[in-house]
């Protein structure tokens, strides 16, 4: 099966590209949910510790002797610089008075509400901080006092651990994309396996099968297949319908023309005007070629039909040609030609023993009928190489420079067979009957040169 | 090879007599390099060749003291010359602060001022191999460098122990202040925490780690104690035999006084001994950076050379550090410390010691 087929586009391509650009889309996804959570989840635990400080701080201040006045826990700022090295800001003020720490440190204003922790970023000392800011009432003389405290931190330390997460998360992201894009790969590769599979078992099946695909396919491919082998059983029955008719025709042409050629003959006896007998025998010999040519065009159709389904018998090729050169011995004798056997014993093949017949038959009568009187026929059959093979080899001037591959094909007959009766169909069935055997039909010039060597290989059993 | 040390003739005038050409010329150059400052210097000199590049340093520790490191830099560094300063830590920190005068390096055994100078952005960062062999503890946020630790130790006169063994532990000092009130009064010393720095860092220390420091400063204080600016004051106090015991003495200082040595002994205390660690820090705006980076990366690399190097001035650190059964503990480096030079919590930890002390007066 060769010829152009008109390709655009690869299933497997385009299923690769398109899983690898959902892996990318989805890793891109991921990245930056994981970045954005982790970077929350960073923030807030930092807010966290921030807030810790600050109430911390905010506790230790009290009213003593109707003073406020803060005593800073060690523990309140340590923490933060168990944290990160980072540095750290405080500012106490009550009712909007600097109690202690920094005064200039940026606060925005309270919300006025207690208790809730407002938490802020801004720059500080050439640096960006967050701040949290808590407040609290405290009575003084019985008079609510406003106490507001502020923690802040510098965030280069938060800045480090986020370059940490973003790489991380960038590296888990890439990771997701290699593993994704390798069974993207991988998928897009095993779903065109069973395509790959079917197109394996047609392309190994020999150029006569035609029997229907039965293996089992993904349902996908099964409107394909169903159509396939609907296609191959018409395909079926319309070269087996063409192989009947040729053969119905042959059968039909040659039992008038026995009766014709009959009638001719007795009329040849009948005729002593040598005009009239001269014209007969023309005819005799028209009706001989037409009856040849059907015969052959039947004995194709025989070796269709048997190829389809080869028996497997097990053959004497030794016997066979033998039998085949005893049976054409008197049609040699006519010509004058002598037939040479030689032989190994018992040559085996295994096959079709009507066939292999059919074939050496078809050889042998070739030769016999190429051949020039009184000229010589060597039969030989003999195993070489791990091949069976039967040889005939004769003296009708070869083939000269033709291409002898094409003597096999239907109706190609040699240029020196003008004057011979023949339909050009022999070695095509030779050939065919050698293939059907997994064997091998030989044609070359002798190594005289004086003739043909014609040799059917058959793989010994 | 040592280098000519020109003084200040302010505190130590007394050391350069000898040299009386010298000091012409120490004086000539004094006027002449010497602006008018507004923070009190102890000591100013200048060290090195006379046409060397001048490397500022500030420092609370005494000249003699760095002498041996500072030569061996400048004997690495062909061509500087060390401007050093001498001023108490908080006179350290009112220099930086009023910026006046420019400094490259500032050296002090104020951690807590130290931290707050790195925190309130007067240093600039660094980092090199050197300073990558000190501890995390011993470094904050690479811009406040430890090269040294020295403990705080209690220092006791030979001849007042001659009969009896040295206390090891503060409730042994407690019990035997208590013993003996009649032997004792009045000859007890330690630091006035509202005049030394380093005293309030050890005080403030010592409160946070245990309550027997209270009662011992209740004992100390009803002993009606003397009460000392530095440690070298109280170190030449007990050899002289003024005081019996002085407490929280930097033993670094004690140990080095080899002249004193059959007069004093120097016992750091088993129950805890707080590790004081000097330290460095670049100052933002100094004109030799490079200088001064090369100076702190020679400091650490002598302070944390395992063995010390041998200009080392300081008694190398006790060996077992990470041994949690050890009483050394290494003050941390890190923002805690700014909780102490907050001035509600100062005054208030000023009022509660002073209170305990009895001391007449209040505080600065």
């Amino acid at each position: 099966m060769s010829g152009t087929v008109n390709v655009s586009g690869s299933i497997r391509r385009r299923l690769l590209l398109q899983l690898v650009g959902s892996a990318a889309l989805l890793a891109a996804l991921l990245f930056f949910a994981v970045l954005g959570f982790v970077r929350n989840v960073a923030e807030e635990s930092h807010d966290r510790i921030l807030l810790a400080s600050a109430s911390s701080i905010l506790d230790s201040v009290s009213v003593q002797s109707g003073e406020i006045t803060a005593d800073i826990p060690y523990a309140a700022l340590s923490m933060l610089g168990n944290v990160s090295d980072d540095r750290v800001f405080y500012r106490i003020t009550t009712a909007g008075r600097l109690l202690t720490g920094y005064a200039d440190l940026p606060v925005g204003r309270s919300t006025g509400q207690v208790a809730q922790p407002l938490f802020q970023t801004a720059e500080y000392k050439e640096e960006s901080i967050r701040v949290v800011t808590l407040s609290r009432r405290l009575a003084v003389s019985g008079a609510p006092v406003l106490v507001q405290v502020s923690v802040a931190q510098t965030r280069t330390g938060q800045d480090v651990q986020l370059s940490q997460l973003f790489r991380s998360a960038l590296y888990l992201g890439v990771a997701f994309f290699l593993l994704a894009s390798a069974l993207a790969y991988w998928s897009a590769q095993s779903s065109i396996t069973p395509l790959r599979a079917l197109t394996a078992a047609i392309s190994r099946r020999g150029p006569k099968d035609l029997r229907p695909v039965t293996r089992p396919v993904p349902s996908e491919m099964a409107p394909l297949v169903a159509s396939l082998n609907t296609f191959i059983s018409r395909l079926q029955t319309s070269l087996s319908r063409s192989e009947d008719f040729i053969a119905e025709a042959a059968h039909r042409v040659r039992t008038p023309l026995a009766t014709v050629r009959t009638q001719a003959e007795v009329m040849l006896m009948r005729v002593d005007k040598e005009a009239n007998r001269v014209g007969l025998r023309e005819m005799i010999r028209a009706i001989d070629e037409s009856s040849r040519a059907a015969g052959q065009l039947l004995d194709h159709a025989m070796v269709s039909f048997r190829t389809d389904s080869l028996e497997q018998d097990d053959i004497n090729l030794t016997a066979l040609a033998r039998e085949l050169a005893d049976r054409l011995q008197p049609v040699a004798e006519m010509k004058e030609i002598t037939l040479h056997f030689a032989a190994e014993t018992d040559v085996r093949a295994c096959g079709d023993g009507i066939l292999i017949q059919n074939a050496v038959r078809n050889i042998l009568d070739n030769a016999i009928k190429y051949s020039p009187q009184d000229s010589q026929v060597w039969i030989r059959v003999e195993t070489r190489d791990g091949l069976a093979r039967i040889t005939v080899e004769d003296q009708a001037g070869g083939f000269g420079k033709e291409d002898t591959e094409a003597l096999t094909q239907r109706f190609v007959r040699g240029a020196n067979a003008r004057d011979t009766i023949g339909s050009g169909l022999g070695l095509t069935i030779a050939r065919e009957v050698a293939e059907a055997h997994a064997g091998q039909l030989l044609i070359k010039n002798s190594e005289t040169g004086a003739g043909a060597c014609v040799t059917l290989c058959f793989p010994a059993p | 090879m040592r280098y000519p040390v020109f003084s200040s003739p302010m505190k130590h005038l007394q050391k350069l007599i000898p040299a009386a050409p010298q000091l012409l010329l120490a004086l000539f150059l004094f006027v002449q390099a010497q602006p008018a400052r507004c923070f009190e210097i102890e000591e100013h000199r200048w060290i090195g060749p006379a046409d060397g590049v001048p490397l500022r340093v500030i420092s609370t520790t005494d000249t003699h003291i760095l002498a041996p490191l500072i030569d061996s830099f400048l004997r690495r560094n062909p061509g500087t010359a060390v401007d050093y300063t001498v001023a108490n830590s908080s006179q350290v920190m009112k220099a930086i602060l009023e910026g006046e005068h420019q400094f490259d390096v500032a050296l002090s055994s104020a951690m807590d001022l130290q931290t707050k100078l790195a925190n309130d952005g007067y240093t600039r960062p660094y980092q090199s191999d050197a300073t990558a062999r000190i501890p995390p503890w011993g470094e904050w946020r690479s811009h406040v460098f430890a090269f040294s630790m020295e403990p705080a130790s209690i220092v006791f006169s030979t001849k007042g122990f001659e009969e009896q063994e040295v206390p090891r532990t503060r409730q042994d000092l407690v019990t035997l202040l208590r013993a003996k009130p009649e032997r004792f009064r009045g000859k007890v010393g330690t630091y006035d925490v509202s005049l030394s720095g380093l005293g309030y860092l050890f005080a403030t220390q010592d409160a946070r780690t245990s309550e027997t420091y209270w009662r011992l400063m209740e004992v100390i204080g009803s002993l009606r104690p003397q009460l000392f600016c530095c440690s070298a004051a109280m170190i030449e106090s007990v050899a002289a035999g003024d005081i019996l015991v002085a407490y929280n003495v930097l033993g670094s200082y004690a140990r080095a006084r080899k002249d004193l040595a059959d007069k004093i002994i120097v016992v750091d205390p088993v129950d805890y001994t707080h590790l004081m660690m000097r330290s460095a820090v670049l100052l933002r705006g100094g004109a030799q950076p490079k200088r001064a980076e090369a100076f702190v990366d020679h400091l650490v690399t002598a302070g944390w050379s395992r063995p010390l190097a041998e200009d080392f001035p300081f008694s190398p650190p006790p060996e077992s550090l990470t041994d949690t059964t050890s009483g050394h503990r290494p003050i941390h480096l890190g923002p805690g410390l700014l909780v102490y030079l907050d001035a509600q919590k100062r005054r208030r930890f000023m009022a509660e010691w002073f209170s305990a002390v009895r001391k007449e007066g209040t505080p600065r």
